[in-house]
């Protein structure tokens, strides 16, 4: 891969995860536990997909504009697209959709501060303006996490039940492989081996409050960055991809 | 009803200031177990299009509102007094926002 290959491999990587946990985020547009909830979320969403516009617009532009930011995000097949396997993971109840976004958002407040510092000034703009939001969706986040942790047995139960079974996906958060290393040595990527530290601390920390156990240590789930995704990946594009693979150039 | 308030959570009163110096204006209501829940809810639901500033919320129960009953007592004597109204000055040209 060259310079530019690399670069537009890891806009994708990026926007993908926007993307998809956008998406995921959407299904739950008119099913939130209350009418306030259910803005939040799909607010949540809203940011995610803006920002996967913000990134494949970038990576369209560095591709030469061969292939524009919607045929980025709608048409290429499952093994292309280079998400972590924890932002496609369905949201099963409410307490996975909020493990979910603590596990990730904790992981991002991390990454975006750190690419905030890239030399490649527009990845490092369009951190700089996604770094806030992320904050929100964190502080959001492990709020839920110590209400429904620290409430009634019942949702301490299911609290520590989603905390457990996504945490075999956060171990993938963290690996480097060759397109971060060559980023990373040309100051535009990010070092994530330092990060998981400050990470597992500030997941600690949350638990913590909320009265829940962290997981034990266990076999981390991979694949994603290299477009080997989980049973739920395919669902989740059948139904994003559905108006374009229908009607392709769609207009209204 | 007793039920549905149950699983809603409480009341708070939502208001909303638009640029800094002007007042916080009473913008709706949103449910919220706490304080800080108010805050992000009040947030999510009427500051998305860049409303907002600041935002204070308030329990519904600590409002306490005049009583309907009493208006003829409370606002109609006011309606006959034009003279407490500012509409008799000549505004200097160019002054605005008076």
């Amino acid at each position: 891969m060259n310079s530019k290959e690399i670069l537009y491999n890891y806009c994708l990587r990026l926007g993908d995860d926007a993307l998809i946990l956008g998406q995921r985020l959407s299904e739950l547009c008119s099913k939130g536990p209350i009418l306030e909830e259910d803005l939040a979320q799909t607010n949540i969403a809203l940011d995610m997909i803006g920002r996967a516009q913000a990134l494949f617009n970038y990576a369209s532009e560095i591709n030469g504009g061969k292939n524009t930011a919607d045929d980025i995000a709608y048409r290429r097949p499952e093994f292309q697209y280079r998400n972590h396997l924890l932002v496609e993971q369905p949201n099963e109840d409410f307490a996975h959709v909020i493990a979910r976004q603590l596990y990730i958002s904790a992981f991002e407040v991390l990454f975006y501060g750190s690419l905030e510092n890239s030399k490649d000034s527009i990845l490092a703009s369009i951190a700089s303006k996604t770094i806030k939001e992320i904050k929100y969706h964190l502080q959001h986040a492990s709020d839920w996490t110590v209400r429904l942790g620290d409430g009634t047995p019942e949702s301490t139960f299911k609290m520590q039940r989603a905390i457990n079974n996504l945490w075999m996906y956060t171990g993938e958060l963290f690996e480097m492989d060759s397109i971060d290393d060559q980023l990373l040595k040309s100051g535009i990527g990010v070092d994530k081996s330092p990060l998981i530290e400050k990470w597992r601390k500030q997941i600690q920390a949350t638990l913590s409050e909320a009265t829940l156990t962290m997981p034990e240590e266990m076999f981390m789930q991979s694949g994603g960055k290299q477009g080997v995704h989980t049973e739920h990946m395919g669902h989740l594009l059948s139904e994003m991809q559905y108006l374009q693979r229908a009607y392709p150039d769609a207009k209204w | 009803m007793e039920n549905l308030q149950d699983n809603q959570f409480d009341v708070w009163e939502v208001f909303i200031q638009s640029k800094p110096g002007l007042p916080h204006i009473h913008a709706g209501n949103v449910h919220a177990t706490d304080k800080k829940m108010a805050v992000q809810n009040a947030r999510d639901t009427y500051t998305r299009r860049g409303e907002g500033t600041s935002i204070w919320v308030v329990p519904s129960l600590n409002v306490t509102a005049s009583d309907p009953d009493e208006n003829e007592m409370l606002f109609d004597p006011s309606n006959d007094k034009m003279y407490r109204h500012p509409t008799f000055y000549i505004l200097p040209e160019g002054a605005k926002n008076i």
